[in-house]
């Protein structure tokens, strides 16, 4: 679930980025459009808790984000949400398997080598665990991150890019995977995304246009 | 996963350069903890050695050398001194004990000393097997002696001429053992102690042409030095002066020769810890440089962190793991190396017949050493950690 009201930030002086208000009810797939440097990323700082609203409200998994403490916002942030960098950033001094395990460190959630198992089982990467990410295709990594993401069963997965270098057919597939994964797990999926394709391979998703175009309103189903 | 292990993994992601470090830092303390084990256990020796003596008389010469001769027998005496002589001193009031002590054979490079039962005495050493000689000709081995050459208890041997040892062999006067010394960690244990009179009896005999020729002979005997207790403090005032102006002798006090011996070698202990301070803040620099760039090249990493949920001292902490893990291993290696060094030098000072040393003790200042290790890398890591600490995550998601 993620629901924001007149959500706003300020970058220093500069000019204050306006959200339009979006209402995600748990386990449905937001897509976040714009061109570059519209504020989508900012937007996804202020859904992870990274960054505090300047003004109005913005609530995701059923936590008001604005009145959060810094720490306990990265306790939350271990919980609740599953990030997908555009850049995967999946560590090369670990194997995959310690990749996924260093994601239970950082969150300080006991090991669990089961739970790594399994998660990267439902995802057809069992027999990867023990390579190091150069070792894998840009597809196969994109879904050990995407494994990362889901470890720790998040409400929330927040996906930057996914599809920003692939081709069609890689670009379906990818989505195919995140939507189903995220539908399996019931968390809420959020797209940042300035990539026309995955608007059409994502038919019932809300959109939220972030930035000039502002012509199919915000938070309604497309 | 445990923080340790991944400080490994990270370290080891790098091999080239957390090798160079560690060896870096391992040196560094190596190099401190073998001068710490070298300087300590000479104090510990010369005080050892040096313990009750006051002063020593020998012929005219250098103090330095009659001491080092007398006390520690690492160099060659100044000459001899009447008998007779000795004798006189002996009775002087201010004396309270003297050790006579003759020197001039050696059996394969360990001194053979001709002395009294109070020598023995005098550190408190004890038999480990028979007893001490009860007439001229038997001989009590130190530790080491008995060690290095075999010679136990009923063994006979024979001096030779010199203390060097490859000199004439005296072969016609056989020493025979009557026992072995338990080892005492002091001069003892590498000399071959006998009484006076033995060592007149091989050279008188050796070289008297007749009967008159001994008589003669018995009326100059001569011993190297003596060893002086007095019977109180106050006799240092006016002792050594009345030998040395009014006898052919001279007086050394050991105290006085040995502290101007320590702040000779004191500085060449000072010139290798210095060396190994400068190794070591060679080390932290390395490990600061290396850490810096690591943190620099991980910072997606390190920021990916934060990002599943990581507070900030979390991947500060594991920076700083990082440094101390380095530290920890660099400790472990630079202890074995200094204590290994220190054996290596000991076992070649030993067949040298010199100053005792082994690697084999850890003394209570090295617990300083791991100390040392983990300041190096605190420091070395502090930087890096605050960088990995005020880590800006929203870089992660604005680099297109």
């Amino acid at each position: 679930m993620i629901r924001s009201a007149g959500l706003a930030y300020r970058y220093g002086a500069g000019a204050e980025i306006v959200f339009p208000d979006v209402d995600v009810p748990q386990g449905q797939v937001l897509l976040l459009k714009g061109p570059s440097g519209a504020g989508k990323s900012t937007w996804l700082a202020l859904a992870a808790a990274l960054l505090r609203p300047s003004a109005g409200q913005i609530q995701v998994a059923g936590q008001d984000l604005a009145a959060l403490p810094k720490i306990a916002g990265d306790a939350w942030r271990a919980r609740a949400v599953g990030f997908l960098p555009q850049k995967l950033h999946l560590s090369e001094a670990l194997s995959v398997g310690a990749n996924l395990a260093m994601a239970q460190w950082a969150a300080g959630a006991p090991d669990d080598a089961q739970a790594v198992r399994d998660t990267l089982d439902a995802l057809g990467l069992a027999e990867l665990a023990r390579r190091r990410p150069s070792q894998l295709s840009g597809g196969q990594a994109q879904r050990v991150a995407l494994a990362r993401a889901l470890l720790l069963k998040p409400q929330v997965i927040l996906a930057d890019e996914p599809t920003a270098s692939l081709d069609d057919d890689a670009a379906e597939a990818a989505l195919k995977l995140l939507s189903v994964s995220a539908r399996r797990s019931q968390a809420t999926l959020v797209i940042a995304t300035h990539d026309g394709r995955v608007a059409a391979a994502l038919p019932d998703a809300m959109i939220c246009q972030i930035g000039p175009r502002r012509t199919e309103g915000a938070g309604q189903p497309s | 996963m445990k923080i340790v292990a991944i400080a490994f993994r990270y370290l080891w992601s790098r091999p080239l350069a957390a090798s160079l470090n560690l060896l870096l830092l391992a040196l560094g303390l190596a190099s401190i903890t073998f001068v710490w084990l070298v300087s300590t256990q000479m104090d510990r020796a010369f005080e050892r050695d040096l313990a009750g003596i006051d002063v020593v008389i020998g012929a005219k010469g250098s103090a330095m050398q009659l001491i080092l001769a007398g006390v520690f027998h690492i160099d060659v005496p100044t000459g001899n001194i009447p008998l007779s002589a000795v004798q006189q001193i002996e009775k002087d009031p201010r004396v309270a004990k003297l050790i006579p002590i003759s020197l001039g054979d050696s059996f394969r490079g360990f001194r053979i000393a001709g002395t009294t039962a109070a020598y023995v005495a005098h550190y408190g050493a004890q038999l480990a097997q028979g007893v001490l000689w009860t007439q001229p000709m038997q001989a009590v081995v130190g530790a080491q002696v008995a060690q290095g050459t075999g010679l136990a208890v009923g063994n006979t041997f024979y001096g030779s001429h010199g203390l060097g040892g490859g000199g004439h062999v005296h072969g016609d006067f056989p020493y025979r053992v009557s026992g072995v010394l338990a080892p005492c960690g002091c001069v003892l244990d590498r000399l071959v102690l006998t009484a006076t009179e033995s060592v007149w009896r091989v050279h008188e005999k050796a070289t008297a042409l007749d009967a008159e020729d001994q008589k003669a002979m018995e009326a100059e005997r001569e011993v190297t030095l003596a060893l002086i207790t007095y019977k109180s403090p106050l006799a240092a005032v006016s002792f050594p002066r009345f030998i040395n102006t009014t006898t052919e002798m001279q007086a050394a006090a050991p105290a006085v020769e040995i502290t101007r011996l320590l702040r000779m070698v004191g500085v060449g202990t000072e010139v290798l810890r210095g060396f190994g301070a400068v190794l070591l803040l060679t080390a932290g620099l390395s490990v600061f440089i290396a850490l810096w760039n690591a943190v620099r090249e991980r910072r997606a990493d390190l920021a990916m962190l934060r990002m599943l949920g990581a507070p900030p001292a979390k991947v500060a902490g594991l920076v700083l793991a990082e440094a101390l893990l380095l530290a920890a291993m660099a400790t472990a290696l630079g202890l074995l190396g200094g204590h290994g060094l220190a054996g290596l030098v000991g076992a070649w000072l030993q067949a040298e017949r010199s100053l005792p040393l082994t690697g084999w003790i850890w003394l209570p200042t090295e617990w300083w050493v791991p100390a040392l290790g983990a300041g190096v890398a605190v420091l070395a890591a502090a930087l890096p950690a605050i960088g990995a600490y005020r880590l800006d995550v929203t870089t992660l998601l604005n680099s297109r």
